[in-house]
């Protein structure tokens, strides 16, 4: 029987309160939101905080919405939410083609975005995803709000530049015109985490590439991306063989390593196979040719 | 701390540890055995009870996450001396085997027959893919749903 080492329990009522909360209980005090590795951690005893801040009620931070120009979602969106939000979907496909294959649905029915997020694991798929739209993220502090590029908020795995303290509200993408996103993922079956998976979203000037992101997870990538990758295919042709070439570049620089899932080169392999899938099924939506 | 949790419309308070799993809640302070403890990982389902009206593994849910919520475990499906469609069409289909998986299963499958009161196959295994039966017996239970899916509760 696995449970969890004793630990004192709040529960937060408002943004305030989990905030003040937090500055109480200090950095042994973790943030509990959908809970769907932190408490199966805290059974492994990998992680036994002193302090759960239970922000579950906290239903103002679950939304997705448009505004000033941004798709909004707010950190404890449930997965099942983003993956049922049409709004979502209709802008960034890939946040469907993610969700899809994020775990299970009844996983999916109460972890949380910004859990996902925060917990960090270098496997996570919404962190690559986030990390091809080039999203932001909107942190809370005792002393105010500041905002952090997806590319800036990983510090390693597991870690993030979340402060104890802080916490994590909600996740902006810039809606700009041209786009379109995929994602493609390999695991070794329904609900694990992935082999190896990559997003892509494309911003087209008539078949030229104005603009890409490409996000990698589970291969050791740099900040979930393939920022060389990218690099190429600024204002290259929006054709098969400047994909096959992004994708051997996102292979060549990422850094996977061997484990019970695949070895490194076959990673490597998938690295670069599913960096030019992703891109094709993000210029097919791009030009509105195919989903 | 005291949490109190109404389950299967009946209201209970009692005194917890905050680390208490909404399982073991349900199963060893109130007795109520129906819904199974499996792998303890959220990997296998057997202990999915709704939480609201949200299908969840309640081995990865605190107790005291579920103060103050409804909760429906598979004891809660019956009404009224009368099985709920999904519980009678495990019966008629021979969806159970073994058992263990069931509960968890049948209460998925109330949660989508409610949200697609028509699913296809293709829906059934999509909505009961995060569960298990080590019977394998997945077909017998697609059919229950789908049993389920054609028939009024009291059907004789």
């Amino acid at each position: 029987m696995q449970v969890p080492a004793y630990v004192e329990y709040e529960k937060a009522t408002s943004v305030e309160h989990a905030l003040g909360l937090l500055a109480r209980f200090g950095p042994e005090a973790r943030v509990l939101a959908g809970g769907h590795s932190l408490i199966p951690m805290m059974k492994l005893r990998l992680v036994q905080p002193e302090t759960l801040i239970d922000i579950n009620g906290l239903t103002a931070l679950c939304y997705i919405s448009v505004t000033d120009g941004e798709l909004r979602i707010g950190a404890l969106t449930r997965h099942a939410q983003l993956l049922d939000s049409a709004v979502a979907g209709q802008h960034f496909a890939i946040l469907h083609d993610a969700e899809k294959v994020i775990a299970d649905p009844i996983v999916r029915n109460w972890g949380t975005v910004g859990g996902s997020l925060c917990q960090a694991d270098p496997s996570e798929d919404l962190s690559a995803a986030f990390a091809a739209l080039k999203a932001s993220m909107l942190i809370q502090g005792p002393g105010g709000s500041r905002t952090v590029p997806a590319r800036q908020f990983h510090t390693g795995p597991y870690e993030t530049v979340v402060a104890p303290g802080e916490l994590l509200t909600e996740i902006r993408i810039a809606i700009r015109p041209g786009v379109g996103s995929a994602y493609e993922k390999v695991g070794r079956r329904v609900g694990d985490w992935p082999v190896g998976a990559a997003g892509a979203a494309i911003w087209l000037a008539g078949e030229t590439i104005a603009d890409a992101g490409i996000g990698l997870t589970a291969v050791g990538a740099r900040h979930f991306a393939a920022a060389e990758a990218e690099e190429f295919l600024r204002g290259a042709p929006a054709t098969e063989a400047s994909f096959a070439r992004a994708g051997e570049i996102a292979a060549e620089h990422c850094r996977p390593s061997s484990d019970q899932r695949g070895p490194a080169d076959y990673k490597r392999h998938l690295a670069s196979e599913l960096t030019t899938r992703a891109l094709r099924r993000a210029a097919r939506r791009a030009r509105g040719t195919g989903a | 701390m005291q949490v109190t949790v109404h389950v299967n419309g009946v209201t209970h308070t009692r005194e917890v540890e905050p680390r208490l799993l909404l399982i073991h809640f349900l199963r060893d302070e109130l007795r109520l055995t129906g819904s199974h403890w499996g792998c303890d990982t959220s990997n296998c389902g057997a202990c999915v009870v709704w939480l609201d009206e949200t299908p969840v593994k309640s081995c990865t849910v605190l107790a005291a996450m579920a103060d103050g919520h409804r909760v429906l475990t598979v004891e809660g499906l019956e009404r009224g001396g009368v099985l709920d469609p999904i519980q009678q069409g495990f019966a008629e289909c021979h969806g159970l085997q073994c058992g263990f998986c069931t509960p968890g299963m049948m209460l998925t499958g109330r949660w989508l027959l409610d949200h697609d009161p028509d699913p296809s196959p293709a829906a059934i295994r999509e909505a009961l893919s995060g569960q298990i039966c080590r019977c394998t017996g997945y077909e017998n239970i697609v059919r229950s749903v789908r049993w389920a899916a054609e028939h009024a509760a009291g059907t004789p």
